[in-house]
């Protein structure tokens, strides 16, 4: 195949499928085991300084707050990220902990740009930003969950985004149509929160999924963060929900909330009275220190940061969700 | 500027609704012309009844009543197989060809300005047939280059989208401004003036362009909004007074 076009952007993760099979033989175990465990274990496990690591859903949904708030405590810094985040890329950003990105969209979506992000971009504190869609980082872990190279799409083609991704521009040998190759990424460690889970792992979203089977797929170690840790009876009963079964997972959290100040579908809805406090915040460097402070390290865990909320503000959240009917 | 996106939208088609003001001309869309328009919201919700006003493309109100949620390798890979008929973009900044950027305004490297990026802007104007951009109209964002084309309109013009491998037949249709309708020659692909909102002239909206919009002899104006779609806008979807 004639290569016609190369992004310049860095290929910040190269995948190597070998290396990536040979893990899934002999660090993941086929086994029931227990991973329950909790957030300050799972990061202290599996989150390493200069690891390469994502999040999952989008905006202040679904999104795993409180082990991304855990990673904050514990300072795990030179993170190279793959990013369509708010809620939480936010708080990695402002904390200092991010070193390269795959992004894709980092932004407070109605309540416009992240200040967050423009600090650590325009300061040049994050070194590189390599540029893809919604679309491709999603597929670059699709390529990854299906165990090839790359995954050749349409979009991207002709804009900048692709001249400063890590992409290549191909002429398809059957078609031969231009056709843009993306490459698999395979994740250091992926963090997704879901409704609920066995300690095994095996876990269930209710309402939208995102891409959570992707990365969950594509992740070499995978931390759960579970509203609910339910019997296995529970997840055996709607097996068509399991989006993740557990010989993908290395550890699971039980997190009530753990979206928080994020929703949850049909469980509790966003609360806008910390979030636009964090958007207050964040406007400026010391702001944000101290929403990092009083929000993150100032509490000793993720029970506490609950207790700091208060129960009533919860109930309310539960009181104003979406329901199902 | 949303009545007018609002009336865009044909009945029985579907459309990648993004962020913000997309969703409010969505929902009019749906009480009015539209009610078999079936929106598709990037994160997996397809179909939705839009009860309430979503504020975010993941949210439970995206796949409320919805035929289904999903994920976002479905809806991306349902607008390249060819089933997504419209799609409303915005944007920091727009060129004559309709190439949209919110990735950077400066130097990519060492940016003035860091903006969110595509998201799944790049996608939807890649793949769906017809894109609809809803701008702010100034001089600052009706620019004659964009800084960075983080979303492909016509990019250098006639024929450049399918040289570079984009879906035959796609591209941007229409511009819906703070100020005006436009919609691109046929030939040229360039922007072209459709009719400006009332109270507008067409000197007002050629002052705030900073390219040469082609502006034809006859020049509409768009009809106010009627009490009617004032009534739902306020009324029934925007309550909450999120956006108005």
């Amino acid at each position: 195949m004639e290569i016609i076009a190369n992004g310049r952007g860095e290929l910040i993760q190269p995948p190597d499928l070998e290396a990536f099979r040979e893990w899934n033989r002999t660090q993941k175990s086929r086994k029931l085991i227990d991973k329950l465990m909790t957030e300050r274990e799972a990061v202290e496990k599996f989150v390493f300084d200069g690891c390469y690591i994502g999040t999952e859903l989008y905006g202040t949904v679904r999104c795993p707050m409180s082990i991304t708030r855990e990673v904050v405590r514990q300072r795990k810094k030179d993170l190279r990220v793959c990013g369509q985040g708010v809620a939480e890329l936010d708080l990695w950003l402002a904390a200092g902990l991010v070193k390269k990105l795959d992004i894709t969209y980092i932004g407070l979506e109605v309540y416009g740009t992240s200040f967050a992000l423009r600090r650590a971009v325009e300061s040049g504190q994050v070194e590189t930003c390599v540029e893809w869609s919604n679309g491709a980082i999603s597929w670059r872990m699709k390529a990854a969950a299906m165990g090839v190279p790359f995954i050749p799409v349409r979009a991207m083609l002709g804009s900048d985004t692709f001249n400063y991704s890590a992409a290549k521009v191909v002429n398809d040998p059957s078609t031969n149509l231009p056709v843009c190759l993306l490459p698999a990424l395979i994740l250091d460690v992926g963090l997704i929160h879901v409704h609920r889970a066995d300690r095994f792992g095996n876990a269930q979203i209710d309402g939208i999924t995102g891409f959570a089977f992707e990365m969950a797929r594509a992740s070499r170690r995978l931390i759960i963060s579970a509203e609910e840790i339910v019997p296995t009876e529970e997840i055996r009963k709607q097996p068509d929900r399991t989006i993740i079964p557990y010989f993908l997972v290395d550890a699971v959290v039980h997190a009530p909330f753990g979206s928080h100040p994020g929703e949850m579908a049909y469980a509790y809805e966003r609360d806008d009275v910390v979030y636009r406090e964090w958007i207050e915040a964040s406007k400026t460097a010391d702001g944000a220190q101290a929403y990092l402070e009083k929000y993150i390290f100032d509490v000793k865990d993720h029970a506490a940061y609950l207790d700091l909320i208060g129960k009533s503000r919860l109930e309310q959240l539960v009181e104003q969700r979406e329901r199902k009917e | 500027m949303i009545c007018v996106a609002a009336r865009l939208f044909q009945d029985g088609t579907t459309a990648f609704i993004g962020t913000g003001i997309p969703m409010l001309a969505a929902m009019l869309a749906m009480k009015t012309k539209a009610p078999n328009l079936v929106p598709v919201f990037e994160f997996g919700g397809t179909g939705a009844i839009l009860e309430k006003l979503p504020r975010a493309v993941g949210e439970a109100r995206t796949f409320h009543k919805a035929i289904s949620a999903s994920g976002i390798c479905d809806t991306m890979e349902t607008a390249q197989r060819g089933f997504i008929d419209y799609g409303f973009l915005g944007g920091a900044q727009i060129d004559c060809y309709g190439n949209l950027n919110s990735t950077t305004i400066g130097e990519h490297d060492r940016p003035k300005a860091r903006l969110p990026g595509s998201g799944g802007g790049n996608d939807v104007g890649s793949l769906c047939w017809m894109t609809v951009a809803i701008m702010q109209h100034d001089k600052r964002r009706f620019v004659p280059q964009v800084d960075f084309i983080t979303t492909p309109g016509f990019l250098s013009g006639a024929g450049a989208r399918e040289k570079a491998g984009l879906p035959r037949g796609t591209g941007p249709v229409n511009v819906v401004s703070t100020l005006a309708l436009m919609d691109y020659d046929k030939i040229s692909c360039r922007m072209r003036l459709v009719a400006t909102h009332p109270g507008v002239t067409v000197d007002d909206v050629i002052a705030n362009t900073g390219f040469d919009l082609i502006i034809p002899e006859k020049v509409g104006v768009n009809a106010p909004p009627n009490v009617e779609e004032l009534r739902l806008l306020r009324e029934e979807i925007d309550p909450e007074k999120l956006y108005i």
